[in-house]
């Protein structure tokens, strides 16, 4: 949405549109402490950012930010990663086979809109409370749009590129790698993108509701304390954990669709 | 109806092999009770009247938050769109909060409204309501240039102009974000009732896993998940026929 603004009104205008988006970040920073420190709400309610920022940097020096942060990250990338995986494996199998497709369809059609996160009791009963019940509860619900997506993307590819590396004397396992994927990586990194924040919110609940440290944990534990500086440091961790998280999500697809038309395209990002 | 029954046979065939596993000694019936027993302890539910009142308390939360961030978050796009100083000021922060994981607000809500109704649907209204901003936005800022023209020219006014061209054109990617909103809302109120609540089928699912009320567990957990399938297959269906004009 900038470009055309700065293309349109100069150098000048570019310097003026290219902090525009710091000073309502900055206006928004200023407005929490301000409110906060007028009297209008109790510090219970909203500590203001400063005291926040503090109990950030104290975590932080006290270590408790690395770990909490390395284990929600750590649970979450897993199962990301996991789903990632598999999910792509059975979208390829699930485009290319007709029985897997048969049998998947309807299970995915009907699992993809469910709120899986409703199983999370039944995967404690299986799994317990500890990383491996967090992980394949990521896992279960992100593994979903892998899936559409890979196979949406997988049947979309056309059939004259097929034919013509048959043709030249691909074997299957070639023409997967060499014109399949890639003409799918489109679609696969976007049901990628989905997913991923998707871990990450679940990851939190599972934190929240089974506790064994990680950010969601931690905020659980300081909401029970009554400590709402350490509830709204959490807030502030885990917002920017995500925005980092989805922000090199879109770098790594720009990265690796640079031979792709769509890089050429204007984009708002 | 046959083509349906073909189709879905797979779930079937699952819902046999369930049975049948549990029945057989697979698996212990402590971890997966059979199927049957779980359609019992469901009719239990229902004429017990615990799924009722609580079903109750659920959609009106998932509905009262999901209303107010289509409102909200509607006349939010579409006013970026329209006016830039908006998008100047909005976008940053649209943007800044857009990828952050919703559910690390149900503390925070717990904290300012307490565990009953408000908190719950302060969270989806917050929750959902950035999806919905960003279809109507995109859907706003993509109408077409041509016809926003050719209408002021024929004398409409900005607010008629917008009203008439620019919020109809912004359809079909608003509904879109509505029904990413619709997915949302299910998944946040379910988180929220599991953790910090004392009504609604989140809670129930809880409490009956706590009490080890496995059967009635399962019951609940399929209702849920059978509730955010019907409620997409309705909105779809709905938003089909809202968009028929278009065709």
């Amino acid at each position: 949405m900038n470009d055309q603004a700065r293309a349109a009104s100069g150098p000048a205008g570019a310097l003026g549109w290219g902090l525009a988006p710091w000073l309502s970040v900055l206006a928004l920073a200023l407005a929490w402490e301000g409110v906060a420190r007028s009297g209008m709400v109790t510090p219970f309610m909203l500590p203001p950012l400063s005291v926040v920022l503090e109990r950030i940097g104290a975590d932080a020096a006290a270590g408790e930010l690395l770990r909490n942060l390395g284990l929600t990250l750590y649970r979450a990338l897993a199962g990301f990663l996991i789903a990632a995986g598999a999910g792509i494996v059975l979208g390829v199998a699930i485009a290319r086979n007709r029985v897997l497709r048969w049998f998947f369809d309807p299970i995915i059609s009907v699992g993809f809109p469910m709120p899986k996160i409703a199983f999370l009791p039944i995967v404690i009963l299986w799994l317990g409370l500890y990383d491996v019940s967090k992980i394949s509860m990521i896992v279960f619900d992100a593994i979903f749009p892998v899936v559409t997506a890979t196979v949406a993307g997988t049947m979309a590819v056309e059939k004259e590129l097929l034919w013509s590396a048959r043709n030249l004397g691909a074997g299957e396992r070639e023409l997967l790698w060499e014109i399949v994927l890639p003409a799918a990586l489109p679609q696969i990194l976007t049901g990628l993108q989905v997913a991923l924040p998707i871990a990450l919110i679940v990851g939190i609940v599972t934190e929240m509701r089974m506790g064994g440290a990680g950010l969601g944990a931690a905020m659980m534990t300081a909401s029970r304390f009554a400590d709402s500086p350490g509830v709204f440091a959490g807030i502030v961790e885990i917002a920017l954990a995500g925005y980092c998280l989805v922000k090199g999500m879109a770098a790594l697809r720009r990265r690796l669709l640079l031979w792709h038309q769509e890089a050429l395209a204007p984009t708002t990002a | 109806m046959k083509r349906a029954l073909v189709r879905y046979s797979p779930l079937l065939l699952l819902a046999l092999a369930w049975e049948a596993a549990t029945r057989l000694g697979f698996v212990s019936t402590l971890a997966l009770p059979p199927l049957s027993d779980v359609l019992r302890a469901w009719g239990g539910l229902l004429a017990g009247g615990d799924l009722w009142i609580n079903g109750a308390a659920s959609l009106y939360r998932a509905g009262a938050g999901l209303a107010l961030s289509i409102v909200v978050g509607g006349a939010l796009g579409v006013a970026m769109a329209w006016w830039r100083p908006v998008n100047v000021l909005l976008g940053p922060l649209v943007e800044m909060f857009y990828p952050m994981p919703k559910s690390a607000l149900i503390p925070v809500t717990a904290l300012w409204l307490g565990f009953g109704d408000g908190s719950k649907i302060l969270l989806i209204f917050l929750g959902c309501m950035l999806p919905v901003t960003l279809g109507a936005f995109n859907g706003a800022r993509s109408s077409d240039q041509a016809l926003v023209w050719s209408a002021r020219s024929m004398g409409a006014s900005r607010l008629r102009t917008l009203w008439d061209v620019v919020v109809p054109s912004a359809l079909p990617e608003l509904l879109n974000g509505i029904r990413t909103a619709l997915a949302l809302s299910f998944v946040l109120l379910v988180s929220s009732e599991l953790i910090a609540a004392r009504t609604g089928l989140g809670y129930l699912i809880g409490f009956l896993g706590e009490g080890g009320v496995y059967d009635a567990m399962f019951a609940v957990v399929l209702t849920v998940a059978l509730l955010g399938f019907v409620a997409d297959r309705v909105y779809q269906r709905l938003m089909r026929r809202v968009l028929q004009w278009r065709e």
